[in-house]
């Protein structure tokens, strides 16, 4: 595994450390390079983190929001250079590291308590 | 075959300028040492023998030690002719992967796949299977169906595909392209699959 290790690193210019720690449980927002012919905008996606899976190049994250009523999920790719920046906007209090009970849930169950931390 | 012996690392994907993910196959192919050099006049062809991969020398035969000592190296596990090559090398020289290849060239592999064992022919030879899921049936999802007529010619003909060993043959890949090379680690990054397991010796020809 050394041999891809190294191929890892010497291709991929954009390192995984520059995005926020975030957990499974969080409210996230990914800000999404799209290109549309010559032209390049940022979209927001806003959501909960309901999963992280993989390791290394292929380590991910599951956002999950709902939108008009309907649940939706995207999943990201770590080491995807689309990704413009990542902003964590809730701590969630979770007691699992996959969330996919949120998906049998509506309405008020469906909601992460935050986390607060008390100094 | 005219190319160089190397062996299976694994896979990985990386991301081209676009975003576009590829995935990719990364060979190790150390320095490949020429063993033998075959002529018109002592041969009868033009060839040059190469050999790759340590093995050990307690379980390598005489005959063959003395082939490698001849070459002033260590035993080694695979050895091909490159036939008629572009390069000239003596007795022992080692090709670098950078004197044979280039990024962004076009390449076959050579390896073998990896053995699937004994499997129907849905799995061996793509067959649909007889019939439907429903109406009735009840077990020939995955069969074969009719392997032949009857009176005429009373014989199932030869080359019938039917059930058996699949995978551990050779296989060779086209159109192949080289994304990177890291000749310090003597690392080489294809695009697309290869066959083989991890560790098996690959031929990545030109």
């Amino acid at each position: 595994m050394d041999a891809i290790q190294y191929v890892h690193q010497q291709l991929n210019t954009k390192t995984q450390n520059k995005y926020p720690e975030f957990r499974a449980g969080d409210n996230i927002i990914v800000a999404y390079r799209i290109v549309e012919g010559d032209k390049v905008r940022i979209q927001d996606y806003k959501g909960d983190v309901i999963q992280i899976s993989g390791a290394q190049q292929s380590k991910s994250f599951t956002v999950r929001k709902i939108s008009n009523g309907v649940g939706v999920e995207r999943i990201f790719p770590y080491a995807c250079p689309n990704i413009d920046n990542i902003t964590v906007v809730k701590k969630g209090r979770v007691r699992r590291a996959k969330l996919f009970y949120l998906r049998s849930m509506i309405g008020k169950k469906a909601r992460i308590k935050e986390l607060r931390i008390f100094k | 075959m005219n190319g160089l012996i190397g062996k299976k690392v694994g896979m990985t994907s990386i991301y081209d300028a676009s975003g576009k993910n590829i995935a990719c196959t990364v060979i190790e192919m150390g320095p490949n040492v020429v063993t033998q050099v075959k002529s018109t006049d002592s041969d009868g062809y033009n060839a040059l023998q190469i050999a790759y991969g340590e093995a050990k020398a307690k379980r390598t035969t005489k005959a063959l030690t003395g082939h490698f000592e001849k070459a002033g190296t260590t035993p080694k596990k695979k050895l091909i002719e490159i036939k008629d090559p572009k390069i000239s090398k003596n007795l022992g020289e080692e090709i670098n992967i950078e004197e044979y290849f280039k990024v962004g060239d076009t390449i076959k592999a050579v390896g073998t796949s990896k053995g699937k064992g004994f499997q129907g022919v849905v799995k061996r030879h793509n067959f649909g299977g007889v019939g439907q899921q429903t109406h009735g049936q009840h077990n020939r999802l995955r069969a074969p169906g009719s392997v032949g007529a009857s009176s005429y010619p009373s014989k199932v003909f030869k080359g019938m595909r039917m059930a058996g060993r699949m995978g551990g043959d050779q296989v060779k890949i086209k159109n192949l392209k080289v994304v990177n090379i890291f000749p310090e680690k003597n690392l080489i990054v294809i695009k697309g699959a290869i066959p083989g397991h991890k560790g098996s010796f690959v031929i990545i020809e030109k």
